[in-house]
């Protein structure tokens, strides 16, 4: 089959070309996206790209399929492409190319980071642990298991309009996680941090960060819960 | 955090409420003056003018004018602060913004006072 794959290196090209190569596929079998990558590895060595756990738990090769975000490892072909047609492969859209399907993912990181992703409690320590009840253990299923793999964040299009100002679906559903968590006492510090015009009411509530998700996770109800966690503080 | 920025009411959550609240009054006003229109009599100045001769129908009109100022202002700024930005325009973006939203803030206020006028006017 034919896969079509962005290349770029900033250093030495001009412009990004797409650039088709004849991979062979078995017949018999449906391969994972990354498996044909791999295959298309073979036949040119010099085509970059970051993988490493192929199974759907490193968030490393987060890449724009046939037009939509995912994760190369776990999509399979027939998901993708019709028999016959072209696999089209092109890095995550809005962050820079650093070499073919590799982005620069600083400004994600900085988003993520802009929320404290980790527990704030000021109380003294207990002996063993900090207890939870297991209700409120369930309040961060569907949270907890975001990988980073900026499948979401780099398919919204108040992201790349705004990747400075706007948290992003990833760092907005982290931001939730700690905020929904018994344990976290800073709640109200976190909200003070987002209340501004860009870090969450620039979600304009178009869900394209839930219909890709690889983890299948709802990072515009967790901005819902946000929102409604803002109203709640300031009536 | 942004903070510094000439939007409404410098919150991003009094902006986000702001423009749902004069949405649903928008909504409310439009179908009134549709509904007024349909089941009222045949459409003539006469009868236009006697429905806006009641005081209610124009605080109602006022608030309507007020409700689009405010919607028309935050989805206006929301805008020109996505697609009027350095990485759409380059350097002269700011400029541009600024023009843009001095514009949209001028016709906002241009038809918040002629609304006054005509609805309050003698």
């Amino acid at each position: 089959m034919l896969v079509s794959i962005y290349r770029y290196n900033p250093e030495t090209d001009l412009k990004p070309v797409m650039v088709d190569i004849e991979v062979d596929v078995p017949a018999d079998r449906d391969l994972m996206v990354l498996d044909v990558l791999n295959l298309a590895k073979e036949k040119d060595t010099t085509i970059a790209y970051r993988r490493s756990c192929r199974e759907g738990v490193c968030g490393s090769d987060g890449m724009n399929i046939n037009g939509t975000n995912g994760l190369a490892c776990i999509t399979p072909l027939s998901s993708v492409v019709n028999p016959g047609k072209k696999l089209v492969l092109r890095p995550l859209p809005g962050l820079p190319v650093v070499r073919d399907l590799v982005v620069d993912m600083s400004i994600f990181y900085k988003q993520f980071e802009k929320v404290k992703p980790f527990l704030i409690n000021e109380e003294p320590a207990p002996g063993i642990e900090r207890l939870q009840s297991p209700e409120d253990r369930a309040k961060l299923d569907g949270l907890y298991e975001c990988i980073l793999c900026a499948c979401c964040t780099t398919s919204c299009p108040s992201f790349w309009w705004n990747p400075d100002k706007f948290i992003g679906p990833a760092g907005l559903l982290q931001a939730y996680r700690f905020l929904a968590d018994s344990r976290d006492t800073a709640a109200s510090e976190r909200l003070a941090g987002l209340e501004d015009p860009f870090s969450v009411f620039r979600c304009r509530g178009i869900m394209n960060c839930v219909a890709v998700c690889p983890k299948g996770l709802n990072p515009t109800r967790a901005i819902g819960h946000i929102r409604s966690m803002l109203i709640e503080q300031s009536v | 955090m942004v903070t510094s920025v000439t939007n409404f009411s410098r919150s991003g959550l009094s902006d986000w409420i702001a423009q749902r609240v004069s949405a649903v009054v928008l909504l409310a006003y439009s179908l009134f003056i549709f509904i007024s229109l349909l089941t009222g009599p045949e459409l003539s100045y006469a009868a236009w003018s006697e429905l806006f001769s009641h005081t209610a129908v124009r605080l109602f009109s006022l608030l309507a004018i007020f409700a689009l100022c405010v919607h028309a202002w935050i989805g206006m700024w929301t805008i020109a602060t996505d697609y009027l930005t350095a990485s759409h325009l380059g350097a002269s973006a700011t400029a541009i913004r600024f023009g843009f939203l001095i514009g949209c803030a001028l016709l906002v206020v241009i038809y918040l006072l002629w609304g006054i006028q005509i609805f309050w006017g003698s």
